[in-house]
């Protein structure tokens, strides 16, 4: 019984250094990819690293607070990446390009 | 027991693993792909963390209805592969802030988890439909996500649209 609960213990500690990795690899992919969809992706990824870090938080402490706000980042994730991948037809479609370096129109 | 500590590593490695080729792939059909396995890894771990109805909804909301969505777009966008690295020095940028990011991560975790609390309980979907319904602080919130998402319908249709007489 002892060993299953410190083996748990560390379920949680793992998640969330598994989590922070994640998380990272989102960020860096954000700055060094140049499609604009996969940048996209990159923030999904980010996203997915926060709910890790939820459900081990609502493990460690027994609540269901977290899994509830992973609830609400799935809805959001959901608009955002729906609302985004139509900017995203409709910026090929204006500029036949998906290239993030060349929106420049906003550059003074 | 031994058994739920080497799949919990396991998905663990191949979230890592899957979610580095994310980024490292030229071709975002395969950057789609890997992410897809990234995320089946993650639904892998929510269920062994105690949490099997958000592992569920992980796969059939993620993995299933989302990437799709970005699967689909890549197809009909025929996004190319692209081309040499980013220019400006804002790739070299982003490794730098990256490397301090994870440097302060392992340290916030290494030092934080030794005070975690220890009340680990698993939870199946009634105990989260109790906790999102009867709870006031969660009920408005869930009423207003409908809101959202009718909103986000409404606005993909009006961007995506073609616009007369072009």
């Amino acid at each position: 019984m002892h060993a299953f609960e410190t083996a748990h213990a560390s379920f949680v500690q793992v998640a969330l250094a598994v989590s922070a990795f994640l998380f990272v690899i989102g960020a860096i992919g954000v700055f060094v990819r140049r499609n604009v969809i996969t940048v996209m992706m990159c923030v999904e990824l980010m996203l997915n690293a926060v709910n890790l870090a939820f459900i081990a938080f609502s493990r460690a402490h027994g609540t269901i607070d977290g899994q509830i706000l992973v609830f609400f980042v799935f809805t959001v994730a959901a608009a955002e990446a729906a609302v985004g991948l139509a900017i995203v037809i409709a910026l090929q479609r204006n500029r036949e390009d998906l290239d993030v370096d060349s929106f420049n129109l906003l550059k003074g | 027991m031994i058994l739920d500590v080497i799949l919990f590593y396991g998905a663990a490695l191949v979230a890592i693993a899957s979610g580095l080729f994310v980024i490292s792939q030229r071709n975002p059909i395969n950057s789609a792909f890997s992410l897809i396995i990234t995320m089946c890894s993650l639904a892998v771990m929510f269920a062994m963390l105690g949490s099997g109805f958000i592992a569920v909804l992980q796969v059939v909301v993620y993995a299933g209805a989302i990437m799709v969505l970005f699967l689909f777009v890549i197809m009909l966008l025929n996004a190319k592969q692209e081309e040499g690295e980013r220019m400006g020095g804002i790739g070299r940028a982003g490794i730098i802030l990256g490397v301090i990011l994870a440097i302060q991560s392992v340290m916030v975790v290494w030092k934080g988890s030794s005070i975690l609390p220890a009340n680990h309980r698993d939870t199946a979907s009634v105990d989260v439909a109790r906790g999102l319904f009867s709870d006031p602080r969660f009920l408005y919130p869930f009423e207003a996500t409908s809101i959202l998402i009718l909103a986000a319908m409404v606005g993909a249709i009006v961007v995506a649209r073609k616009e007369k007489g072009k």
